[in-house]
């Protein structure tokens, strides 16, 4: 898995490590152009209500037919296994998916996974057929549980969503992907920069997931591709083996024939 | 018959969840329901009686991250 130029998710080989949210654009066609540019194979989306009178759902799924990648469905918004569950059935009725991003939400403030509920939810729908890639955080025992609960792909958040504050816990990322060599990891939520992106590539994940550090960007289209720029270079980095970082300086230039010239 | 259409108390002339959907326009669209909390699959509307005081969610596609 670390070494392959392409991964496979769930039986489905991709070339793109970026998966992209489809919320908080300034227009649909912004959304379009920026799912464009990054190059995703990928996108989220959600069910929400649907008004009879704007039919609003039916547009913007017309919109994501039309970008032809993907789709990755959400059950963002659920703090419950049964809401959490009863949001996948109806997804994977409407995009015909077996895939559902699971979300089941433990707090407000931080939009922190319920690792409880989430692994409850993980392994009645795993049960079902469902295909889950749970939202996560970089537990390595919420991430064991989640295996034997029936997931092959997790999902660690970097930061809280919609946060932008990148990785937040390096050493606990670093010490979920030495755990798991074999499984699939995905960052999702929290990144803001693609530096960021390229962080948790050069740390060895095999992608991300995010959505609001392109879609409030200045130029969402141009930060698309800033992201997946910076997704190849991280990965990369990653297979050319990063040297290890130490405490003390290490002179580059050779100290031996120095001339001496006081 | 009352029912409660996506949090809104409504009117709808319906003695199944089908009827329902169609009365309210969305019988061609793509859409997913539930009846009082419960996922009810499309195959399955035309024989699932409503009654008054009904809970019905109509969720469609939507953004999300």
């Amino acid at each position: 898995m670390l070494s392959s130029p392409d991964f496979t998710l769930y039986g489905i080989k991709l070339r793109s490590r970026l998966m992209l949210g489809t919320s908080q654009y300034p227009s649909p066609a912004i959304l379009a152009e920026a799912a464009c540019a990054s190059g995703a194979e990928i996108l989220t989306v959600s069910l929400r209500r649907e008004s009879a009178r704007l039919k609003e759902g039916q547009d913007f799924w017309r919109l994501i037919r039309d970008i032809g990648v993907r789709i990755l469905p959400n059950t963002a918004g659920c703090y419950s296994v049964k809401e959490a569950v009863t949001t996948a059935h109806m997804a994977r009725e409407v995009f015909g998916t077996p895939w559902v991003k699971l979300e089941v939400i433990g707090e407000a403030d931080t939009l922190q996974p319920d690792p409880f509920g989430l692994v409850e939810a993980a392994r009645i729908l795993s049960a079902d057929g469902f295909q889950v890639f749970p939202y996560t955080t970089e537990d390595l025992v919420v991430a064991e549980r989640l295996i034997e609960a029936g997931c092959s792909v997790l999902m660690p958040w970097g930061a809280p969503i919609g946060s932008g504050k990148g990785l937040n816990n390096v050493f606990g990322l670093r010490a979920l992907r030495a755990h798991f060599p074999e499984v699939p990891l995905i960052v999702d939520a929290g990144l803001g920069l693609p530096s960021h992106a390229a962080a948790a590539m050069e740390l060895g994940y095999d992608g991300v997931l995010l959505n609001t550090a392109v879609a409030k960007a200045g130029d969402p289209v141009a930060m698309a591709r800033a992201f997946g720029q910076a997704l190849e270079a991280g990965r990369a980095a990653f297979l050319a083996g990063p040297m290890e970082s130490r405490d003390m300086a290490a002179p580059s230039t050779p100290v031996v024939g120095q001339a001496v010239l006081t | 018959m009352k029912l409660v259409v996506n949090g809104e108390l409504q009117e709808v002339p319906a003695a199944t969840l089908a009827e329902a959907v169609h009365s309210l326009d969305l019988g061609e669209a793509k859409v997913a329901t539930a009846l009082n909390g419960e996922f009810v699959p499309a195959r399955a509307r035309a024989s699932t009686p409503v009654k008054d005081g009904d809970r019905i969610e109509i969720l469609a596609p939507r953004q999300g991250g």
